[in-house]
Parts: C-alpha cells; sequence; structure tokens
C-alpha cells in the first residue's frame, strides 16, 4: 500500500463527497445549504489541486484540469455568497442562494470527473 | 510547457498544501470565536467573508490596521495563534522556493531549455562542434573570425563559462552536457535545417566514436569530422562512412615527410590549411640524413614510418624501445643517451614524448651538444604556448592546433581538398612562386580560404550577367570596387565545371554560370569580391567602369544618353 495514493485519493474523494454535501437539497432554501460545507469543500478541492501538481502525464493533465474546474466554480460560489451577504447586503434570498449551489454544482461535475478518472486509473494499474 | 515549470509545481506541492490548510484552520476558528460589539455584549463571530479578509492581510504579515470591528479577547487569543501559524506557512513556501532556486539541477534545467531554444531558433547554418578543450577552442575563434556561426557541447561545466568569457563576436549557444548521449546532440541542433556539419573533437576517442555513429544514424545527410588517435578507432569510424577521420600524428607526420621531400609543396600547402588570418610561420627546412626520434609512442610510430620513406636514417630512443637495431633506452634528456645516438653527426632531432617538460629538455640538450641540429619539438599541451615560444624550436608540432586547422581548412572551403589532391601536380618552382604570390597578397597573415560557385544563390550578379550571356573573364572581376585601377588581393586557385578541375586559372579564363571558384585572400578582400559577385552595380562598376545609381530614372536617362 502506497501511503501518498491513500492520501491522494482521500482528498479527491473527500472534495466530491463535501461537495455533494453541500448541493443536495432544495435549490432555492439558504437553510440547507450551508456556508461552512462549502468552505470545507473549497478548501479541500485547493489542497487536491496542490496534490496534482507536477504530475507530466495525460492523466495527470486531465486530473488538474478538472481539479482547476472546480476550483474556479467554487471561489464563483463563494464570491456570489461574499457580495451577496455583505456588500449589496440582499442576503440569501432564493435567487442569491440558487446560484450558489448551481454553481457549486458544476463545481460537483468536475469533481465526479476527477473520481471518474481515479476509479478508470485503479482499474487500469494490474498490480 | 516545458519542464522547468513542473519541476516547480512538484516541488512547491508541500509548501502550497501546508498554507491552503493553516489559512483553512484560521479561517474556520475565526468564524467560531463570538466576537464583541460596541457595548461590550457578546456577538456573532465573523462571518467567512471578514474572517477571509483578516487572515489574508494578517498571514501576509502585511499588517493592514482595519479591523472590521473591536475583537473579544476569545478572538484575540486565536489571532494570536493565527498569526504565529501563518507566518511559519509563508517562511516555509518561500524558503521552499529559494532553496528551489538555487538548487543545481532546477538551474541546470533552466540553462538547458534556454540554451535548446537558442538553438531552435537559430537563422543561421551553423556547425556544431562537440568537446570545447583546446582543439574545439582554437576552431570556435576561428569560426568567430570568419563569422561563421556554431554551436558548443562541452563535458566540463568550467570550459563552458570560460567561453562566455571569450567575449566571441558572434553569439553562441554552448551547453555543459555529454556530448555521447544522442539527446544532448538533437538538443545542441543536430537535426537542425540550419545544421551543416558536426565536429567530434573531444579528446577521448572513445566519445568521438560515439558521436560520429549518432550524427550517422540520426542526421546522415550532414558530415562528421571525427578526430581519432588509435587506429582502430579511426578504421571503426571509417567503417561505418565517416566523412573525415583526423589522426593529428599522422597528419604531422605527414606534413614532416612532405617538408622533407618537398619543402616548397609543404610550405604552400602550409599556407593554405594554417588557421586563417594568424601570423606566418617561419618557412622550414628540415634537413636529409641522421635523424634521432625520442619517443616511440603513437606519435613516434607515426614520424618513423613517414621519415624513413623519405630516406632518412633514423635512431630511436625510448625507455621501452629496444625493438629495432639501432634504437636506445632511454628517454632522451640526458646528455650520454644522446650521445650514444650519434648527436654529433645527427641533421635533425624530433623530441616527440607526451611529457612537455621532456620534450623541452630533449631539445635543449640536443642543441647544445649540436648547435646545427634541425629540432622538432612536440608540444602536448596549449598552456605550455610560453615555454615552446621561448625556446623556439624549428618546427613545434600541437596536435590540437593540427586538427583545428585541418577542420577550418575542409568546413570553409570544400574545394580545398580538391586543390590539395591537385597540388602533386606543381613542382618546386611553381609551389614556390605561388607561396610568393599568396605572401604578397597577405601581407604577413596567412590567407583565407574560400570558394563561391558561380549561382544564383552564392552570387547573384555575376550569374546573372553570364546567363544574359556577357563574357566575363576572371581577371576582370578582380579589381577592387571602389577604384578599378586597383587589383584585389585574391589568388585564384582553383576552377571546378561540371567534372573538370583547372588549377591556377589565368587572368584570361572565360568563365561560365555554374563554375566553383576557389580563392585565397586576405578576409577583408573576400568580403569585397563577394560583394562584386553579389550587387549587380559594384559588378558593372568593376566590368566596365560605369558608376551609376541602377535606379529605374538612372537606367532611363542612361538609355537616353546612349
Amino acid at each position: 500500500m502506497n501511503l501518498e495514493k491513500v492520501i491522494f485519493g482521500f482528498f479527491i474523494l473527500l472534495a466530491a463527497t463535501l461537495n455533494f454535501g453541500f448541493f443536495i437539497g432544495d435549490i432555492g432554501n439558504p437553510e440547507l445549504h450551508s456556508v461552512y460545507e462549502l468552505a470545507a469543500a473549497l478548501v479541500v478541492s485547493l489542497i487536491a489541486t496542490a496534490l496534482k501538481f507536477g504530475d507530466r502525464t495525460q492523466i495527470g493533465a486531465i486530473h488538474l484540469s478538472t481539479s482547476l474546474v472546480a476550483d474556479l466554480q467554487l471561489i464563483a460560489a463563494a464570491i456570489t455568497w461574499a457580495i451577496a451577504e455583505h456588500v449589496t447586503g440582499v442576503g440569501m434570498t432564493a435567487h442569491v442562494t440558487s446560484s450558489v449551489v448551481s454553481l457549486s454544482g458544476g463545481a460537483l461535475f468536475a469533481n465526479i470527473v476527477s473520481v471518474i478518472i481515479l476509479i478508470v486509473e485503479t482499474v487500469m494499474l494490474r498490480r | 510547457m516545458n519542464s522547468a515549470f513542473f519541476l516547480v509545481l512538484r516541488r512547491m506541492r508541500a509548501p502550497i498544501i501546508v498554507l491552503i490548510v493553516i489559512y483553512a484552520i484560521a479561517i474556520f476558528g475565526l468564524t467560531l470565536v463570538p466576537g464583541v460589539d460596541a457595548e461590550g455584549k457578546a456577538s456573532a463571530p465573523l462571518s467567512f467573508f471578514h474572517a477571509f479578509y483578516f487572515i489574508s492581510y494578517t498571514a501576509t504579515t502585511i499588517g493592514f490596521g482595519e479591523i472590521p470591528v473591536a475583537f473579544s479577547d476569545g478572538q484575540r487569543l486565536w489571532v494570536t495563534i493565527c498569526i504565529y501559524l501563518t507566518v511559519v506557512g509563508w517562511s516555509y513556501s518561500v524558503v521552499t522556493l529559494i532553496a528551489l532556486l538555487q538548487d543545481k539541477g532546477f538551474q541546470n534545467t533552466l540553462i538547458t531549455n534556454r540554451f535548446a531554444r537558442r538553438v531552435r531558433q537559430t537563422r543561421q547554418d551553423f556547425y556544431l562542434i562537440c568537446g570545447c578543450g583546446e582543439t574545439g577552442g582554437l576552431i570556435a575563434r576561428s569560426f568567430d573570425h570568419i563569422g561563421q556561426a556554431f554551436v558548443v557541447l562541452e563535458k566540463d561545466e568550467l570550459r563552458v563559462e570560460e567561453l562566455d568569457l571569450l567575449d566571441f563576436k558572434t553569439d553562441t549557444p554552448a551547453l555543459a552536457a555529454d556530448a555521447r548521449l544522442p539527446d544532448n546532440l538533437r538538443l545542441a541542433g543536430l537535426c537542425h535545417a540550419k545544421c551543416r556539419g558536426v565536429l567530434a573533437v573531444t579528446n577521448d576517442d572513445e566519445a568521438n566514436l560515439a558521436i560520429a555513429i549518432a550524427v550517422r544514424l540520426l542526421n546522415p545527410d550532414i558530415p562528421v569530422i571525427a578526430r581519432a588517435e588509435q587506429k582502430s578507432v579511426a578504421a571503426n569510424m571509417a567503417s561505418f562512412g565517416t566523412d573525415h577521420i583526423i589522426n593529428p600524428y599522422e597528419r604531422f607526420a605527414d606534413s614532416l615527410a612532405l617538408a622533407v621531400a618537398a619543402p616548397e609543396r609543404f610550405r604552400l600547402i602550409e599556407l593554405l590549411t594554417s588557421l586563417p588570418e594568424t601570423p606566418l610561420a617561419e618557412p622550414h627546412q628540415p634537413p636529409h640524413g641522421h635523424w634521432i626520434l625520442c619517443g616511440y609512442g603513437r606519435f613516434g610510430h607515426a614520424v618513423a614510418e613517414r621519415l624513413r620513406n623519405t630516406g632518412i636514417r633514423l635512431t630511436i630512443i625510448d625507455p621501452a624501445a629496444g625493438d629495432a637495431d639501432h634504437d636506445i633506452i632511454g628517454d632522451g634528456t640526458e646528455a650520454s643517451t644522446l650521445r650514444q645516438a650519434g648527436i654529433s653527426e645527427a641533421r635533425g632531432i624530433v623530441a616527440g614524448s607526451n611529457n612537455d617538460i621532456n620534450n623541452l629538455s630533449i631539445a635543449v640538450t640536443a642543441h647544445e651538444l649540436n648547435p646545427e641540429l634541425f629540432v622538432v619539438a612536440r608540444q602536448n599541451q596549449a598552456a605550455n604556448n610560453a615555454l615552446f615560444a621561448a625556446y623556439g624550436a624549428d618546427f613545434t608540432v600541437l596536435p590540437s592546433r593540427v586538427i583545428a586547422q585541418e577542420c577550418i581548412a575542409l568546413l570553409t572551403a570544400p574545394l580545398l581538398a580538391r586543390f590539395l589532391d591537385r597540388v602533386q601536380q606543381l613542382d618546386e618552382a611553381q609551389c614556390r612562386h605561388l607561396v610568393e604570390r599568396l605572401q604578397a597578397a597577405c601581407a604577413g597573415l596567412t590567407p583565407v580560404v574560400w570558394d563561391n560557385r558561380l549561382n544564383a544563390a552564392e552570387a547573384p550578379a555575376c550569374w546573372q550577367a553570364l546567363m544574359h550571356g556577357r563574357t566575363i573573364e576572371l581577371g576582370s572581376l578582380l579589381a577592387d570596387a571602389a577604384d578599378r585601377q586597383r587589383r584585389l588581393p585574391v589568388v585564384p586557385l582553383l576552377v571546378e565545371r561540371g567534372t573538370d578541375y583547372l588549377l591556377l586559372p589565368a587572368d584570361d579564363f572565360t568563365l561560365q554560370a555554374g563554375d566553383q571558384l576557389l580563392f585565397a585572400s586576405p578576409l577583408a578582400a573576400q568580403r569585397e569580391l563577394e560583394l562584386t559577385l553579389r550587387n549587380a552595380n559594384e559588378l558593372d562598376y568593376v566590368l566596365t567602369g560605369n558608376d551609376h545609381s541602377g535606379s529605374l530614372l538612372g537606367k532611363l536617362l542612361a538609355g537616353r544618353t546612349a
């Protein structure tokens, strides 16, 4: 067993599960989408990205790009939240909540792709 | 993306993750610790947005003093912890980055990338010099002098750094890498469209062999010139078609034998093959008769074989000698051995061991015993130049110089090899006459030997004139383009027309399009004659004396008055 592989798989899966946890629930209801979960998803996603740095293989490149997409979507969601709460002061209306959650939904898709690649990679490995 | 970028990312993985984790801990903590409002009552903790903002300016130690609201003591406690945590995280990142920049492997990657990019972007024809020791250095300097671009691969990093100090006119990419590895050769432009040839001149025969094979296989169209001191290696190189194999010892032995047999022809060949625009060497007149040869290694064998062919009687002194009749054991540095070898009636001596100091000692001792002696000294290291110059042997042989001369001569004028083949047809008087002409033309320096084909690429103006049916005599081309009464100091050596060769064409030789001409001249005269051959106006002036501008209006006016 390779500890590095364990950590790698752990963070990729954790990024996807946290993201899913935030995403699940009625899209317009702010009470079902905790901001803590969004923050945790963003942090874990960033760590997963850093773990993918410096791999020159083709699969490594796709891994990195899916993570970058997830980061981008989650950062966009976080900024949307911050603007609504603090800059314009409209608060978490159904409109704002749904746009934050749908952005995180995009990130979830990227994270799922990432997990699929991880599984494919593992299946291809015959050791 | 290049490999340096990936290397940075890979090495920065750990610090980046540490930073993200520290930020996450600090921000999460701040969103949990309750705050205090203006009246001192407990209030809600900071939101994520404010917490991120606060940590961002605290962690980077910018210390921007704007706090959203005054902190509670609980928040202050947590922030104190955060400050230390984040400073550690940032320091770790910065230290790792600095260590990475100083890392030898990383710098090598950067240098290699830059070198490869410069070679890729080269737009000039260039030669690839493998090994830039004494030989490679001499070749590089000569190339630089005549404005030929080149790329250097050298194993020793120090030598590459020294190259930077040499202050070349041309911008020369050089890389410290092992030329035996095909990847490095490719990096240095072996398969580049502009690569015109490879010179394998390292001091290691095996490396030269490896380079020659790699060139033959990876880019079979370009010539490779290889240095080989061992016969077996030379034979190996010849077996797979190395274009030119240079054995400095045999080459020198050949010229020494030629100098004995035909001094004037030797002088001519020496003039034409020496490094361009260097001071003339003194003429050598090695005598016939009895010679002593000290040192019977590879050099000694080559010299002995060829000197005996010219009828010279040879006595060999060598520490390990003893296979022939008049051979004497010793290194020749003591007077007794030299006397035993018959120094008093000898006419010449070759100090040919592989130790410079011994060679000088032999030469000095022999000269004291017999001042009339013709002394040939072998110099192994260019660093000992001062000693050998101070001693002033009749004939000094420096292997690195022999190789460099041959490389330059072969590369700068491919036609020169044909000329040298035909020099045998000239008798001694003709050779002497030609040497005098060359010396007069070049005023104390050695000539630059160059060739030019009268075609659309190399001599467009002249080619066009010839294609229009104009009759041009060789002599009329050689006038100075500044004042056509004066003649350029250029000596035409050979004309190649189809498969025919004409040695030393006369001034009334009528040129044809497609002729290839071999000239010897100073560098400045070469530039002028090339201009004449390229520029229609210059050519017209040189041939007819008409000095017009060549503009359309000028041509119209000239047509009206004519």
